[in-house]
């Protein structure tokens, strides 16, 4: 008995496998037996979906709509009036913008029609010269932050404009500055009710969980079928995507914020709003920063994904210059969206820790001195545009706007590179590529596909049984009830099969990786900002070297996964290791530890569940790659997914495979979140 | 604010209707959308199309779409036309939209279309298979063909499962070479240009899924000459599948209510009609020339106004 309690869960882990391995090796593959593949009882629920959508859309609640162009009157649905209604306005929101920067005439139409624009050539808006938006940029770093701040604006307006990315960069911005205020203001409200309310909270949770692991392919036909396609779409589908951890961080934050702080803000005698307003989110303010960073992040990882349904701007251009092969223009253009992220990052993160100077008595001149600077600096660079006019004659006005692919460009320096990169690695890449797929992935596919479903059961069951009980074992067996009930549970195992793999890797290279960098300070902060750089970075971009180099294979969209995966995994390994208490690192010292003890025995096991979360991270961010893997070619469920996009049961079939992804992520998500809250608690950490 | 904008568009275009006493046939003013995709030769017919819409007076703007999602929008009205409908690629996500209702077949282009599987012409000239392009010498180098997941077996590299489905490999079957051949299915078109691209490198052989026109043909592509095509040679359609790809069309799609708000404008669309030379060099002077979209169009217009001013009368 005494052996059994010391090595209890050594024996729960054996047992567990010999269940599990029975199963495999006696559960025949035959269609018709349920041991080894559920009956596909949702095969129906895409159809369905399909057909609610489709009836709220065009049947539902009939009403008359005049059509002016036809004058005559035709019967639509409410639903479809109101959605399209909204995407008028949010539309209406980005031209606005788009046209302050690049000028245009649908605001002016938006007020009186086309018939007047077409008969008054004069009502054109100008657009911005770029130098007023590289002086405002510049002004707006300095008055926020300061000099760094200011250079850095500077230094990225001027690469945008010079590189001759100026048009599509600021369609991007225009569609980005509508998108990332509303995900804050959404995510700030939706925070604040979960935090009012727990009932709100129990219900707004499961659904930014699904919300954050669905891959984004999966709702962009319901966005485009309900709002259309054009901006107003790319915007909304990017809100969806952004919005979630805004929500997340807002309640976290809110949650920590102390008693005390909230008792004195009720002693002072502060109403509801005022104490949400003024008390609580100004004293949360740290991890509401993280949420807006995190907003402005997703908004620019979207902008690729959100020009197939209509964003204009550099995700269109990327996407145009890669099916060219333009491998060195679709890289300026990435860089520019790295840029417009880390600017808009930097300054939000410096406008909201900015504090009010209540005592100041400063005159009118020192209070608008910004102001001035920028009104006299937009009238200078307008003068100058104008002098420009006359400079360059007839040609470019380079004052002006410099219009896209005209400006300097280091394409062919990139074009080379990739080509000598495919000439000179090609072949001594492939005895690796073969080895990698002959003996490594072939294999482990076959054994993910050859396992009954009975089987795969029993082990994620049996193992949620021993982290969390018998909660956590009908949680995880719940989620995947649902995907074995679907007709695609053996493309749910091939994802299954190239996340496990890709995030067995990412983990393993995440963490060496970061506990190298967490050894030094400077080390650190360069290994985080090249992990924010790849966050935003468009993953599409290294799709096309990479298939060059592996073919289109699934190796190619591995290294593609395992680049993107591996970036949570290094940040959390470096935050982790980076917080152990200095005082521990310290004991361990003066016990004449070693670095490569230290590292062990105290370093690891208190950045532990840190880690863990890091690791959790990065099966959401492969799971993520693996879905776009499916440009470069699998046989997954992303392929699936890309397919809806021209399916009959489009909508249906999209979102369905989206939760099955969904909850392939909850599932693991579940289980890494149990154990390490144990850990922690374990730990003395909480 | 939507519905403010479209009473004062109708209560001005009633006066003006008045005092000009102009007929109702005219076109209205509002901006014909036309969508633009990921390969070269589409954008600038995309601004070519809009550049002829403008010279009779029509708004036009662009949005961008992806190219299978595009009828659903066609469908709601979101986007008015599509100018390049392929039979083989788009056929289904056109043919699904139709028969929903909402969107209609605006005519056919006058280029000749072909989709199929074919090969590299340095594939020809380094006689890599000896008796290509001709099928039947397919069956005696698989192993020129082969890749490190193909198992052997010679590889199709097809575009996207969502283009056509299970046919090739339904074809090999047909034709007796699946014990020879696999299909890996690629998942965009840019995966197909990659792998040509890696393959030219050291002249590697390779069958994939590809097109004509296209900008492929500048630097030679030969398609494989399969047994020819007749009706209910697919497996869909009862057959064995044994058969090649047809010529096919190069359709264009429009909304419903295109010829009602927009008459004159869609009787210019529906005779529009470009050639595979057309098309061709459109492509080139992207492609080649390295113009931007915008200014290939407009070369293409001022050099070519004896081709498309036809349309418009």
């Amino acid at each position: 008995m005494a052996f059994v309690n010391k090595h209890f869960k050594t024996l729960q882990i054996l047992v567990l496998l010999v269940f599990f391995f029975t199963l495999y090796l006696l559960v025949t593959p035959d269609e018709t037996n349920v041991l080894w593949r559920f009956p596909a009882l949702f095969a129906g629920f895409p159809g369905a979906i399909n057909g609610f959508a489709e009836h709220l859309m065009y049947d539902w609640f009939p009403v008359e709509v005049y059509d002016s162009d036809l004058e005559e009157y035709e019967t639509s649905a409410l639903i479809r009036e109101l959605t399209r209604g909204f995407s008028g306005g949010v539309l209406f929101c980005i031209q606005f913008v788009r046209e302050i920067l690049l000028g245009g005439v649908k605001t002016i139409v938006a007020f009186t029609s086309w018939d007047f624009v077409g008969d008054n050539k004069w009502a054109v808006w100008p657009a911005l010269p770029w130098t007023v938006v590289l002086g405002g940029a510049i002004l707006l770093g300095y008055a926020l932050s300061g000099k760094m701040l200011a250079l850095l604006a500077g230094i990225a307006t001027s690469y945008i404009a010079i590189f001759g990315q100026w048009e599509p960069a600021m369609e991007t911005l225009s569609f980005v500055l509508i998108a990332a205020p509303v995900s804050c203001l959404l995510g700030l409200f939706f925070g604040a009710v979960a935090y009012k309310s727990k009932t709100a909270e129990t219900i707004i949770m499961p659904l930014l969980n699904v919300a954050q692991t669905m891959p984004h392919f999966s709702y962009l036909i319901p966005v485009m079928v309900f709002f259309g396609v054009g901006d107003h779409a790319g915007a909304i589908a990017t809100i969806i995507f952004a919005t979630p951890p805004m929500i997340r961080l807002t309640l976290l934050g809110l949650k920590r914020v102390s008693p005390e702080v909230v008792e004195a803000g009720a002693m002072s005698g502060c109403s509801n709003s005022q104490m949400m307003l003024k008390v609580l989110i100004p004293t949360a303010r740290r991890d509401i920063l993280i949420g807006t960073n995190q907003v402005i992040m997703q908004c620019l990882a979207m902008a690729v994904i959100a020009s197939f349904i209509g964003a204009k701007g550099l995700g269109f251009n990327l996407l145009l210059a890669l099916n060219q092969l333009r491998i060195g223009q679709a890289l300026e253009l990435g860089i520019c969206i790295v840029l417009i992220a880390v600017v808009l990052d930097k300054l939000s993160l410096a406008w909201a820790n900015k504090q009010t100077d209540y005592f100041a008595d400063s005159s009118y001149f020192q209070r608008h001195k910004y102001g001035i600077i920028f009104l006299i600096f937009m009238v200078t660079c307008v003068i100058l545009t104008f002098v420009g006019k006359i400079i360059f004659g007839g040609g470019i006005n380079y004052f002006y706007l410099i219009p896209h692919n005209q400006g300097i460009t280091t394409e062919p320096f990139w074009q080379a590179g990739v080509d000598w990169m495919v000439e000179n690695w090609y072949h001594g890449l492939q005895t690796f590529n073969n080895w990698l797929i002959i003996d490594v992935l072939m294999p482990m596919k076959a054994a993910y596909l050859g396992m009954p479903v009975s089987a795969t059961f029993v082990l994620v069951m049996g193992i949620g049984y021993m982290i969390g009980g018998w909660r956590s074992a009908l949680i995880v067996g719940g989620f995947l009830l649902f995907i074995a009930f679907t007709e695609w549970w053996d493309r749910a195992l091939i994802t299954a099969y190239m996340t496990s793999f890709a995030v067995i890797v990412s983990a393993v290279i995440g963490v060496i990786v970061g506990s190298l960098c967490a050894q030094n300070s400077f080390a650190s902060k360069v290994i985080l900002i090249v992990c924010d750089t790849l966050q935003t970075f468009p993953s599409f971009i290294y799709l096309i070297p990479v298939i060059m180099l592996f073919g289109v294979t699934d190796t190619s969209v591995l290294i593609a996964v395992v680049v993107y995966a591996t970036i949570p995994a290094t940040r959390y390994t470096v935050e982790g290791l980076r917080s152990v208490p200095a005082t521990l690192q310290d004991a361990g010292s003066m016990s004449g530890v070693n670095k490569l003890q230290r590292w062990v025995n105290i370093e690891m096991p208190l950045a532990f569940p840190h880690i863990m979360l890091g690791i959790n991270q990065t099966v959401v961010f492969a799971l993520f790659m693996v879905i776009i893997g499916a440009m470069i070619g699998t046989d997954d469920l992303g392929q699936y997914i890309l397919k809806a996009l021209s399916d009959k049961n489009g909508i249906g079939n999209g979102l369905m495979l989206g939760l099955c992804v969904a909850f392939i992520g909850l599932a693991v998500d579940h289980l890494i979140r149990t154990w390490a809250d144990q850990k922690k608690i374990a730990l003395g950490m909480t | 604010m939507k519905n403010l904008t479209r009473n004062f568009a109708v209560a001005l275009s009633v006066t003006l209707a008045s005092v000009s006493g102009q007929a109702l046939a005219e076109d209205s003013s509002k901006p014909i959308v036309i969508p633009t995709h990921n390969w070269s030769s589409q954008v600038v017919m995309a601004y070519v199309i809009g550049g002829i819409f403008e010279s009779m007076g029509n708004n036009v703007e662009y949005v961008p779409a992806d190219t299978q999602a595009v009828y659903e929008a066609i469908r709601n009205g979101d986007v008015t036309i599509s100018h390049e409908v392929w039979q083989s690629t788009f056929g289904a996500s056109f043919y699904n939209a139709m028969a929903k209702g909402g969107i209609i077949d605006a005519g056919t282009h006058a280029a000749m279309t072909l989709e199929e599987m074919g090969v590299p012409q340095y594939v020809i000239d380094d006689n890599l298979c000896p008796g290509l392009p001709n099928w039947e010498a397919l069956a005696n180098c698989p192993e020129v063909f082969a890749t490190a997941d193909s198992g052997g077996k010679g590889r199709w590299l097809e575009g996207p499962q969502s283009w056509h489905g299970t046919q090739m490999p339904e074809r090999l079957a047909g034709l007796g070479l699946d014990d020879k051949y696999m299909v890996k299915f690629a998942g965009s078109a840019d995966a197909l240009w990659a792998e040509l691209e890696s393959a030219k490198k050291d002249r590697r052989g390779v069958i994939t899924f590809n097109w004509t026109p296209n900008f492929t043909d500048a630097e030679g592509f030969v398609f494989i000459e399969f047994p020819e095509f007749f009706q209910g040679c697919r497996v869909g359609d009862g057959g064995d599948g044994a058969c090649g790809s047809p010529k096919g069309w190069l359709k264009k799609a429009a909304n419903y209510k295109f010829p009602k708000t927009h008459p004159a404008a869609y009787t210019a669309f529906s005779k529009i009609s470009f050639t595979s030379t057309d098309i061709g060099q459109m492509a080139a002077l992207v492609d080649v020339d390295k113009m931007s979209h915008q200014d290939a169009a407009k070369s293409w217009l001022a050099a070519h106004a004896d081709v498309w001013e036809p349309f418009t009368k």
